[in-house]
Formats: structure tokens, sequence, C-alpha cells
């Protein structure tokens, strides 16, 4: 791999990707609040042109910090959704054997007119061997996420969303177009990308990935906000918000994740419920309102149980 | 740089960030492009290259900042208009830039030949606690320290001399004193983590049913290890699928049959599936004869139950209950608590445990299933049931069984392990992490019949 930057996000974005500070107002444009470690991972991923393993909770923004990017690059975006038992047929190629067999077909018919001036058995299999082999060719491959992502010429941001819920022969297979961008096909040979995809991995840690595939990747590990960048979240998500109660409903939001919960609310939980309450006409935080819409916020019932008496007391704390 | 980089991964290195070779050429390249400049981003850069977890990203802040930090030295520069520092001074004094620096109390010129001469005496190659008063030596030679002392002893013989060689003495003592900060920081970074490993070796090798058990120090570690092993059971488990999958046509096999038929695809194969999803039953021993091995082996429980998708938990001491939901809600050490509370440290009765567990769950044993049994065979004299054993060995796939004692104990006293083992496929000591390594690394994947 060379140490090359690619030259058509260069072409395309000249002045974003100049500098960190650059990636985070080019994001806010596109309505992602990044923190700093966030954009500067994600600077680090453009230039040094590696795939990007983004880990943290449920709702953090992982899978949204790619949308966001493909936006801001205006390159298409090509997600795949890992789960149990996801294979090579539906994540890269898959012959059209339907196809195929016409093709098969096809031939024969024609096999016995084109042989029918070849002198003895040798000539005609050197005819035969002399007719182009189509039948493992390009027209007959079915293109999936990951040999779509590798074909699209001008790049584009491939997002392979929860890959830890697929099985570790799945992640193995990753590695070669992960490292290399290219993927080898038994019949064809090497399909390489002209342009290297960006590519983001997502996880939720539902197991521990293996050391090859996280030496490929560089590392990012989102944590729940702080209040002021998650105010600011707020503000950009939910436009019609008022500031004091963004203030008010962030504070509680946060007083929420310093309490034992079984799920802490993350950033798209306090998203959800800005917008539940803009739709309730709320303009400030009083307990009834709060306790109708707690669902919004916490999804265990246990959770639910335990925060409710509290909601006063946790409503009078002054926001952090 | 380069020099720096690389010993900045070594520090890490001994903090437990694995840095490998690939990742250390990408921190290269990280840094090429990104510059020292900004510390900030100089610090994210390389952390997104090298730290790959969330623990280690803690590890990299702590390493990173314990690097990079440079104590500012605390010399002073004299008061101002008393003449030149070197008055009084042998000759000789005038030639070493040392004594000049010490003098004029120049902190950042004498930091700086600090880290060179450290360069030069390899300060960074530290190991053991004990090297640490010969590298502060060798680190004040290397800055010239002879010549420093000579130029004194010189002054002394000088007339109105003593004044000036007691101020270098008195540099020097602070030039010592911070040459001597700066190996123990060093120590920190680059040996501390070897004694960490030191410690996990000597932990391996523990037996875990000694006097006072685990130190609580190492509890941490144990769970560490312990949840490393138990994925790799795991792993191993899940590895054993038999390939391929429904609903697609094999080409391959399909053209190869539809020779004999003249090309005609007559015979269509399919890309058959049999997901051969093993799981996995795990009966624990918390009675009071398992006292001081109960709490590694409810480790091992919760470690286990943790990695593998199909897991059922149950532990027993005078009967037994299923203990899936304590493992599943509960963080490790409340589980092992809770599981202690409610059935720990009774009578030992492994006839009824076994009768509880053939008359309520002996349904979820079936032909795919492993069941393990962590104790140690020791029944109080009770019927030990046998009838029921050979039930579950023969509903099961295997039946392993890892006790804590020797072997050389399992016939005495009221032990029936030697009863019990003819029913299991595998029987083991299992006393250290070490064993517990081994059996999982090897005796599971020869014995285990599948």
């Amino acid at each position: 791999m060379t140490a090359t930057s690619p030259a058509a996000i260069k072409a395309a974005q000249p002045d974003v990707l100049s500098s960190v500070d650059a990636l985070i107002e080019g994001l806010a444009g596109v309505g992602y609040i990044a923190s700093r470690r966030i954009a500067t991972a994600l600077y680090m991923a453009i230039h040094l042109q590696k795939p990007i393993l983004v880990e943290g909770s449920a709702g953090v923004g992982k899978t949204e910090l790619a949308l966001s990017t493909a936006k801001l690059l205006g390159q298409p975006l090509i997600r795949m959704q890992c789960y149990e038992g996801l294979d090579e047929s539906k994540a890269l190629y898959e012959w059209k054997y339907g196809k195929q067999l016409l093709y098969t077909q096809i031939l024969k018919d024609r096999m016995g007119a084109a042989l029918s001036d070849a002198q003895d058995m040798d000539a005609a299999m050197e005819r035969l061997h002399g007719i182009g082999d189509l039948f493992f060719s390009e027209p007959f491959l079915e293109p999936r996420p990951l040999m779509k992502a590798l074909k699209e010429d001008d790049g584009c941001v491939l997002l392979i969303d929860e890959i830890d819920k697929s099985d570790e022969a799945f992640e193995a297979f990753l590695l070669e177009v992960l490292s290399a961008y290219q993927v080898s096909i038994p019949e064809l040979g090497v399909i390489e990308a002209k342009t290297p995809p960006l590519v983001f991995l997502t996880s939720n840690n539902i197991r521990d990935l293996g050391d090859a595939l996280k030496r490929r990747c560089l590392h990012l590990h989102i944590p729940l906000p702080d209040a002021d960048l998650e105010r600011k979240i707020v503000a950009s998500r939910v436009p019609g918000v008022e500031q004091t109660l963004t203030t008010s409903l962030v504070g509680f939001v946060q007083s929420l994740r310093t309490l034992d919960l079984r799920k802490s609310p993350s950033i798209s939980e306090t998203v959800d419920w800005a917008r539940a309450l803009i739709l309730l006409n709320a303009d400030s935080l009083n307990p009834e309102i709060v306790r109708d819409t707690l669902n919004v916020l916490l999804k265990f019932e246990p959770d639910i149980a335990a925060v409710e008496p509290q909601i006063s007391e946790l409503l009078r704390r002054p926001a952090a | 740089m380069q020099g720096a980089l690389e010993d900045f991964f070594r520090a890490l290195r001994a903090a437990d960030v694995k840095v490998s070779p690939a990742e250390a050429i990408d921190a290269h390249r990280t840094v090429e492009k990104v510059g020292f400049a900004d510390r900030e981003l100089f610090k994210d850069a390389l952390c997104a290259t090298l730290a790959k977890t969330s623990d280690e990203v803690i590890r990299f802040d702590e390493t990173f900042e314990t690097f990079f930090r440079r104590d500012e030295l605390s010399f002073e520069p004299p008061p101002q208009g008393e003449g030149d520092p070197m008055e009084g001074l042998p000759e000789e004094a005038e030639a070493s830039e040392l004594a000049r620096m010490l003098l004029e109390g120049d902190a950042s010129g004498l930091a700086q030949a600090m880290e060179e001469a450290a360069q030069r005496a390899q300060v960074s190659q530290i190991r053991l606690t004990t090297q640490r008063s010969r590298l502060t030596r060798r680190l004040l030679e290397e800055m010239g320290l002879a010549q420093i002392e000579s130029i004194i002893a010189n002054a002394r013989k000088l007339e109105g001399g003593g004044d000036a060689a007691d101020r270098l003495e008195a540099g020097k003592r602070r030039l010592a004193q911070e040459a001597q900060r700066y190996v123990e920081r060093q120590h920190e970074l680059y040996a501390s983590g070897s004694g960490k490993m030191l410690r996990e070796e000597m932990l391996a090798r523990k037996a875990l049913n000694a006097d006072g058990g685990i130190d609580p120090i190492d509890q941490a570690m144990m769970q560490a290890l312990v949840k490393k092993m138990a994925k790799r059971l795991a792993d191993r488990y899940s590895r054993r699928r038999n390939r391929a999958r429904k609903g697609h046509m094999d080409i391959r096999r399909t053209l190869r049959k539809s020779m004999p038929y003249g090309g005609m695809p007559f015979e269509i194969i399919w890309k058959t599936q049999k997901i051969d999803k093993p799981s996995i039953i795990c009966i624990c021993d918390v009675s009071k004869s398992v006292a001081a091995a109960a709490q590694f082996l409810l480790t091992f429980l919760y470690s286990l139950n943790e990695v593998v998708d199909r897991m059922e938990a149950y532990a027993f001491s005078g009967r037994l209950i299923s203990v899936n939901d304590i493992l599943d809600d509960e963080h490790v050490d409340g589980a092992i608590f809770q599981v202690l509370r409610k059935i720990g440290f009774q009578q030992t009765d492994y006839g009824k445990s076994l009768e509880d567990f053939c008359e309520n769950h002996l349904d979820s044993v079936d032909r795919h299933t492993t069941v393990i049994f962590l104790g140690d065979g020791r029944s109080n004299y009770a019927d030990p049931r046998l009838d029921l054993m050979a039930t579950i060995q023969n509903r099961a796939r295997s039946v392993i069984w890892l006790n804590p004692e020797p072997e050389s104990y399992w016939s005495q006293g009221d032990s029936v392990m030697y009863r019990y083992e003819r029913f299991c496929h595998v029987a083991k000591t299992c006393n250290t992490l070490g064993q517990l390594e081994r059996i999982i690394e090897d005796v599971l994947r020869t014995y285990v019949p599948h």
C-alpha cells in the first residue's frame, strides 16, 4: 500500500480533509457533531487508507458516523449488515447459476456446428480450447456489497455493520478485503479496487474480535458524550428545540447515566426524547411529562421502575 | 525521533498494549502525517493506530502521559549581578560544558544533555529494580561526572577556589538526584510490565485450593486469564461446525454430476447445511469441601457463560439449582457472591444433586451436549447414584470432569471420584490455571468425541 492520499476523495473535497478541525466543521455541516478524538481517527483513516473499527454501546452514533461521512464526502454508501451465518455468497459474490446452466445448453447445441470442420480429434480439442471460456466470467457474476464496494471506481464508503455478530470464519474472510482492498475469486483470480473504499466496521462487543482483524484497522471507541457535546448534538439533530429545554433534558439524561441501570440511555435515546417532547409541546421538564415519556429513554421495565420514584429528585439536581 | 517512537512502543508493550510491527509501521506513517506540533492531535492519532480495545486505550493514555512528560529540572540560575559564576575555578573548567550549565542553572540545557546521555547509557533497556542504581551511575558518567569531580578536586587546591567548588558540588548533588528520578521513571515505563508478567506466571502455577486461595490483588488477573481460556474453549466448540449452507446451488458439483448424463444438469446439488450447534451444560460444586477452589470454579463458570451462547449453568452442594439468571444479570464478583450465598458451603450430596438434575433438566441433555462437571467428587458417604451418571453419559455427547484434587486423592476418604470416572470421557485434575490451560489446549481436542 502506498502512502498517497486517495486522489478521488481529495479532488472532491479539498478543504474538508485538510485538517482535523476542518473535518469537525464539515461533519457538523452534515449534522454530525464529532468530538476531537472521533474526527482525528476519521482523519487518519482517510489519509492512511485504513479501515476504521468503531466500538461503543448501542446508540452512540457508530453507524451514523459512517452515514454522515458518506454524505460529507459525497460518495455512495454501501452497507452490509452482518449476522450469524453470513457467508461470502451473500457478502461478496454469487454465480448466476440459472444463466450458467442455460449457457451450457446453448454451448452444447452450438458445439456440433463449431467443431464440424475439424479434421481430427486433436484439431477439435484445439478448437475447443480456442473458444473463449465464458462459463466462469464476470457477466455471470452477481456482485454483493463487498464486491460492489470494490468496483466503485470513484470510491465509496463501505459500512460493515455489527461485525461482531458474524462468525469468526467470516471475519477471517474479511481480512483480505480490509488489508489489500482486493478479493480472490477461485475461478477468476484477484479483483482489486481501483479506488480503495473508506471502510467502517462497527461492533457492539458481543464477542471479542480477533487480533488479526483489529491489527488491520484503526480503532475508535465512542464513549457516551459529556453534557456539552450532547447539548450540541441535540441542538443539531432536533432543530426546533429551545435552549433551556435542551439544557435541562440533557442534564436529566446525564444524571440518569450516573445511576446503576441495565441499559443507560445513549445519544439516540436523548435525541428521540427531545423529539418526543417537541411533539408533546413541552417547553420545560416537569415530573408528569418525564414520567409519561420515560419509556423513550429507558428500554427495560426494571430500569423504569427504579427511576420513576426518583424523577422529581433527579430533576432538581443542577444540570452538570 | 525514530528512536523515541521505538522506545514508546516498547513502553506500550510493557504496559500490555500489543504493538505489532505492522502497527508500528502504521504509527510511523501516522506521525509523518500529523507531525509533532499539536500534542493532542499527535496523541489521538497514535491512539487510533495503536490501541485496539477500550482497555488498551486507557493504558495507552497512561503510558503516553508518563512517556512524554518531562519534568522541569529544578535548577535555578544564580542571583543576578554576582559576576561570572565560573570565577575561581581551574582552567580545565572552561572547557566543560556541564560545569557551566550546572553553575548557570541552565535547566533546559541540562535536560537535553541528560536525554542524550541516557541514550548512550541505554537507560531505556532497564528491566529490573536492582539495575536502577547502576544505571543512574552510568547516566551520570555519560554526562561527564568524572570531569566535574576532578574540577572540584582541583578547585579545592586553588587559592580561593573553595567557594566555587562548594557551588559546583551542590550542583552535582542536584544533578545526581535528577538522574535518579529520571532512571526511576524509565523503570516505571519499561520494567513494571515485566513484573506483571512474572506475577501472571506465578499465578498460573499456584494451586487454587492452597491456603488462603488466591490473593485478592490477583483476582482480577485470574479472571482475565480464566476468561481467555473459557473463550478458547468456546472457540474450539464453535468451530466444530459443518461447512456449507442451504438454498444455494453447488454449481461445481452439479456440473461434475451432469457428466454422466451428457452434460444435462439432471441431478442438482445444493449446498446443504447441517449446523451442529454444540451446547454446554456445566454443573459446579460449591460445597464446603471445595470451598477454596469454588471461587476459581465459579469464575470459570462465569466466563464460560459469557462466551458460550448455548450454555446452561447449575450449582449445587446439597441440592442443585440453575444459576443462569444470576450469571447473566450480575457482574462477576456479584454473581459469585450470590451463588455462594444461595447454595454454597453446605454438605455435599452428589446423589441428591444428580437426582435434582435428572428430574428437572435431563431433557436439555442430548447428543449435542457436552456436560462439564466441576467438583471434587466427595459425597459424604451418601449414595453417589451412579445409575444417574450413566444415564447422563448415555444421552450426552461427552462428559468431562475437572477435579481440583490430585488423582492420588480420588479413592481416599469419601471421594467417589474413581467411581464417577468410569462415566466420563475425560476426567482430569484441574487445580491451577496452567493445568486448566493444558486441558483446554490438548485434552479436549484429543479426547472429546464428536
